[in-house]
């Protein structure tokens, strides 16, 4: 009864929650049960992490309509960020969540102080122009934590872009990052419910969003951005409100994932890895909240399910990404799957984008 | 300082054919073409398959290269990228990095991943300037730049086809009124393009002889952004990016860090385009309404 | 008018977007998506039995299953006094696709042979089964690949090969108490603290410091240059072994250079460095792969000092197309050369297509020494049967025996090898020399 009350877009927000909470329920249970493969349970962290970066791209490349291509580089800074909160709290706060929470919240903090800095001149760039500046970013963020030397001891952090042993740690410090080396012998921090709770807060934050007033302005910046700006909207700020808080919650996923392994290496956080959430966001349908969130899902099990074909099991990936863009991109095949699920995609219409 | 200002402008040769690849696709298809930098590394492996184990002299393997090359240029553009015609640039994006996934592990189906030493096909030597050793291989690089660029300009502005081409990037629906064929003119610009990688892949190989199936990525992303530094659908601009993108990579490692110097690359890359926000020869993009 | 339409063309982006939202994409892929789902999580929960067992070879495993009914029929007899029966369940983890594939390769081709040879043995009818799985040289693929092998049954892991691979499956491994033998991975953070974690290499620091000593006993250097590949751990723990051993030594270092992995294909301005400081020695930490265009840069640009190589350098000779003239003189320390078992060499070629390193080595040592250690263990306790014994219990055998004063080990890489409680091994080192094309011991 009170659903009704709720404007579509809320109702479809909170479908959302609901997907969420089954896949938790479901898993929960198959986890307890110990009905669930060892390859599927490892899994689930990186799952979670990886909506949330979908979820948190999509505010970007659906919402704002700018293609960036550096998103990982914000997850990169999360991570590490994360690694070295999580690491030199290690002494002082003996409670393992806390120690979640801190490094995830430093993460998120720290990548949206990123995400100023790096929006401020992304940000007055347009179209194609726009995608190549943050894939330098990305690089060039990888390419910094690659030098990059953070110790930890009595008298607190050091940094060096040296090497480790410029860092003039104390008998009893602690190196966290080693340059390329990474953060080796992370404490394992994150849980699947841990993962499950910021996939709901990271859905929470954008959905409001994006129905707040200031994401309609988003959208009507991106739809047509001359009308919008003589409308009186600063284009600049609504765009950068997007940009800050997509770098915010993949700084969050960032520290999601590095505290699920025990090491983590900043070339993990390439330009591959931009692309892959690309792919999350571009399948699951742009501005599609929901289709990200099932794609990212999907996409990150299926190489796992293709482990039997062992050296073609890449190549195979390729050749479904390519067939999946061309087929739901094709006219008939599109008229075909309008003919059998016409009534449903009417009324999916009607309810407007997620 | 002259060898690192040689070795950088050789570097930037190659830099400025791939771009070269980049920026005449974009121009005419609007895409980013993601899979070129592995066009190439198929290039390099072609061109290493007839000269090392079918001991062909130099100029038939790269030849044969530039064939097969261009053959599979037309040949994706029709399967792959042809069908999304109308399916905008990020539909095509992520087709064209789908491609890319294929081509590398095709190659590694195929060649294995065991790195292949590029045999130098162009001959060596080397010859003293003042104090600094220049290498052959680098003058030819330098040297096949400028040929190709002469011959793209000459193309693009005397012949029918090269004015077709232009025609089309400049409005395909206006084009197509004028009785050009829009299709055939975009598979010619894959064609050259991805002949041009051949040549690339040859290049990139004698002066940095490893092969291997990721070999094109780097260089691939380096000349896209070349591309853009230049102003991304420009001929002359991704020859100009592609010099100034292997400069800039050659001095900050002879200069400032080995270990930044992509960073510096792709920070000055920033600058530039915040200053020039459509690439240093890039046509302004006006917005009226 | 016109003139306004064409004006209005914002980037292909915006426009694709438009579409997209008209098109109502997400609708079809949803559904595409959700059918996936279904088909992932059935295989999900069905796939904890053996049915994902990938492929394993066909001959292998029709030994395999002679060899559980044999085992089956004598089995719990305990017929051979000391005898090792039964089957083991053995997983390799290394990259099989992506750049570093090749090294996976070859530690997998490496165990292969081994495994062939004890099964083709099939002594008291023991055989094992080994499973391949690939980590894309990534830590989070690499933690998946050693899920799937314990979903299939996996009792002991050869690998990774790769070091970050190999620090991300060594703490799940640590927490899970399964024994875990790498052949190549050879930071000292990968058995820090893990007590049933062992390598078959030497560790980083190790090697670059007994490369130092190499250099200052044989006298090989006065001005020494060093290149390494600063995005590696590999090459970074060994220069930095070696910089501070020859700092002690009282070495001379005139210019150190990096590079990163992503561009890997000039160095010009690095050997322009080395040769600007007068260097008549330059010590490269690295692989094979970026060595061989150095070599081939110097060459060109005609620079030709002593260069130094560690076990990263050995199968440089077997790069197709290499100009192997470039590499003579070439010194390199490593535990293996393809010279060094013709037999060996010729069955992994005619396998994998291409000439074994020290990688494929390793990969076949780690085979054996896992099986040497388990008949030591059967031979103590009067016969084994490891049939369907669980990982942590085998677990404690490997690592009791590993650790065990009176276990030696003779491979390929080296004689009587042995292991510390902490996971490193002993063994002398080996350097080669370049003379006229082929490895030679110096």
């Amino acid at each position: 009864m009170k659903m009704k009350k709720l404007s579509p877009a809320s109702r479809s927000g909170f479908i959302n929650y609901a997907i969420v909470l089954v896949f938790f329920a479901v898993f929960q249970t198959l986890l307890s049960t110990g009905n669930l493969s060892n390859n599927f349970t490892g899994q689930l962290i990186p799952i979670c992490a990886y909506v949330v970066m979908a979820i948190s791209l999509n505010l970007v490349v659906g919402i704002s309509g700018e293609l960036s291509l550096g998103h990982a580089g914000f997850m990169s800074i999360g991570a590490f960020t994360g690694v070295i909160v999580s690491m030199s709290l290690q002494s002082s706060v003996s409670s393992a969540p806390l120690r979640l929470l801190a490094a995830i919240v430093a993460g998120t903090l720290v990548a949206a102080v990123a995400g100023v800095i790096i929006g401020v001149p992304v940000l007055r760039l347009n179209g194609d122009y726009l995608a190549i500046v943050t894939l330098a970013f990305g690089e060039i963020i990888k390419n910094i934590l690659n030098c990059l030397y953070v110790g930890v001891d009595g008298k607190g952090l050091h940094i060096s872009m040296k090497d480790a042993n410029a860092l003039n740690l104390d008998e009893n410090g602690l190196v966290i990052l080693k340059g390329p080396m990474g953060a080796t012998g992370i404490t394992k921090l994150s849980g699947f419910v841990s993962g499950i709770i910021l996939v709901l807060i990271a859905l929470f934050i954008i959905q409001n969003f994006v129905n707040s007033r200031s994401g309609r302005a988003i959208k009507a910046i991106r739809d047509n951005r001359i009308a919008a700006e003589a409308s009186g909207l600063n284009v600049i700020k609504y765009k950068m409100m997007a940009f800050v808080i997509s770098a915010a919650m993949a700084g969050a996923a960032g520290a999601l994932y590095a505290l699920n392994y025990s090491t983590v290496v900043p070339k993990k956080f390439d330009f591959n890895t931009s692309i892959l959430i690309l792919v999350f966001v571009v399948l699951g349908g742009i501005g599609n909240m929901r289709g990200s969130i099932i794609s990212a899902a999907i996409l990150t099990v299926l190489p796992e399910l293709l482990r039997e074909f062992r050296d073609y099991r890449m190549l195979i990936y390729a050749i479904v990404l390519i067939l999946v863009m061309l087929i739901t991109n094709n006219p008939s095949a599109k008229a075909f799957i309008h003919r059998i699920f016409g009534r449903r995609r009417d009324e999916d219409a009607e309810k407007g984008g997620a | 300082m002259l060898s690192n200002l040689i070795n950088g402008i050789s570097l930037g040769s190659v830099y400025a054919i791939i771009a070269l690849g980049y920026t005449m696709v974009y121009g005419i298809a609007k895409m980013l073409n993601f899979a070129h930098g592995d066009v190439i590394m198929i290039g390099g492996y072609v061109a290493f398959c007839t000269n090392y184990y079918l001991h062909w002299p130099a100029l038939p393997s790269i030849l044969l290269a530039v064939v097969v090359c261009t053959l599979l240029g037309i040949i994706i553009e029709r399967l792959a990228y042809k069908p999304l015609r109308n399916a905008g640039s990020l539909a095509v994006l992520i087709t064209a990095i789908g491609v890319s996934y294929f081509l590398q592990n095709a190659a590694l189906l195929i060649w294995s991943s065991n790195p292949k030493s590029f045999p130098n096909m162009i001959g060596t030597g080397s010859f003293s300037i003042g104090k600094a050793q220049v290498t052959l291989p680098s003058l030819i690089t330098i040297a096949a730049c400028i040929i190709i660029m002469i011959a793209l300009t000459l193309f693009t502005s005397k012949t029918k086809m090269g004015k077709a081409m232009r025609a089309v990037s400049e409005d395909k629906g206006a084009a197509q009124l004028m009785g050009i064929n829009v299709n055939a003119t975009i598979s010619l610009t894959f064609a050259i393009g991805s002949g041009l990688a051949a040549i690339a892949g040859v290049l990139l190989c004698t002066s940095y002889p490893q092969l291997m199936p990721t070999t094109g990525s780097m260089p691939g992303i380096k000349a896209f952004t070349a591309a853009v530094f230049g102003g991304i659908g420009s001929i002359p601009g991704a020859m100009l990016g592609g010099i100034l993108l292997g400069l800039i990579e050659i001095f900050a490692k002879a200069y400032i860090s080995t270990e930044l110097s992509d960073a510096i690359v792709f920070a000055v890359l920033i600058i530039v385009l915040l200053v020039k926000p459509t690439g240093l020869l890039g046509k302004k993009i006006r917005e009226k309404v | 008018m016109i003139e306004k339409e064409k004006s209005i063309r914002l980037s292909g982006f915006t426009k694709f977007m438009k579409i997209q939202e008209e098109f109502h994409m997400k609708k079809t892929l949803a559904i595409l998506l959700s059918a996936m789902m279904c088909a992932s999580l059935m295989s999900a929960c069905g796939g904890s039995n053996g049915s994902s067992s990938s492929e394993s070879k066909a001959e292998e495993s029709s030994a395999a299953s002679d060899s559980v009914s044999e085992s089956a029929e004598g089995g719990d007899s305990t017929a051979a006094d000391g005898a090792l029966t039964g089957t083991l369940k053995l997983g390799h983890i290394g990259p099989l696709t992506g750049g570093a594939a090749v090294y996976g390769i070859s530690t997998s081709g490496g165990a292969k042979i081994a495994v062939d040879e004890i099964n083709a043995a099939n002594t008291n009818g023991f055989t094992i089964e080994l499973n391949n799985q690939d980590d894309e040289h990534d830590a989070e693929k690499s933690v998946n690949a050693y899920n799937d092998l314990k979903d299939w049954g996996v009792q002991a892991i050869v690998g990774c090969t790769t070091t970050s691979p190999s620090l991300a499956v060594s703490a799940e491994a640590f927490s899970d108490r399964m024994f875990m033998l790498t052949p190549s991975a050879s930071s000292t953070d990968v058995t820090d603290g893990k007590d049933n974690v062992f390598q078959m290499c030497f560790t980083d620091p190790n090697q670059g410091k007994i490369a130092a000593e190499y250099v200052a006993e044989h006298d090989l250097a006065e001005n020494i240059a060093v290149i390494y590949n600063n995005s590696d751990a590999y090459s970074t723990g060994i220069y930095q072994a070696f910089e501070k051993e020859a700092g002690e030594l009282g070495l001379n270092i005139v210019s150190v250079t990096t590079f990163p992995d992503d561009s890997n294909a000039d160095f010009s301005v690095q050997l322009q460095d080395a040769q600007n400081a007068g260097a008549d020695f330059v010590f490269m930490p690295m692989y094979y792969t970026p060595a061989s265009n150095i070599l081939t840069q110097a060459s060109a640009m005609g620079y030709d000092p002593t260069f130094f190589g560690t076990d990263g350098m050995d199968g440089i000779l077997s790069v197709e197309g290499f100009d192997t003239s470039l590499a003579e003189g070439l010194m390199l320390m490593t535990p293996f050369a393809s010279t060094d078992s013709p037999e060996f060499t010729q069955k992994f070629e005619e396998n994998e297509g291409f000439t074994p390193t020290q990688f494929a080595a390793d990969g076949y040592d780690c085979v054996y020494a896992i099986y040497d250690a388990l008949e030591f263990y059967a031979e103590a306790n009067g016969g084994y049967d490891v049939t369907d014994v669980s990982y942590s219990d085998l677990c404690d055998i490997l690592v009791s025996t590993f650790t065990d004063p009176s276990f030696t080990f003779d491979g390929m890489t080296g004689k009587n090898m042995s292991w510390s409680a902490n996971g490193e091994v002993t063994k002398d080192p080996k350097v080669y020399v370049i003379k006229d094309g082929a490895y030679t011991e110096a």
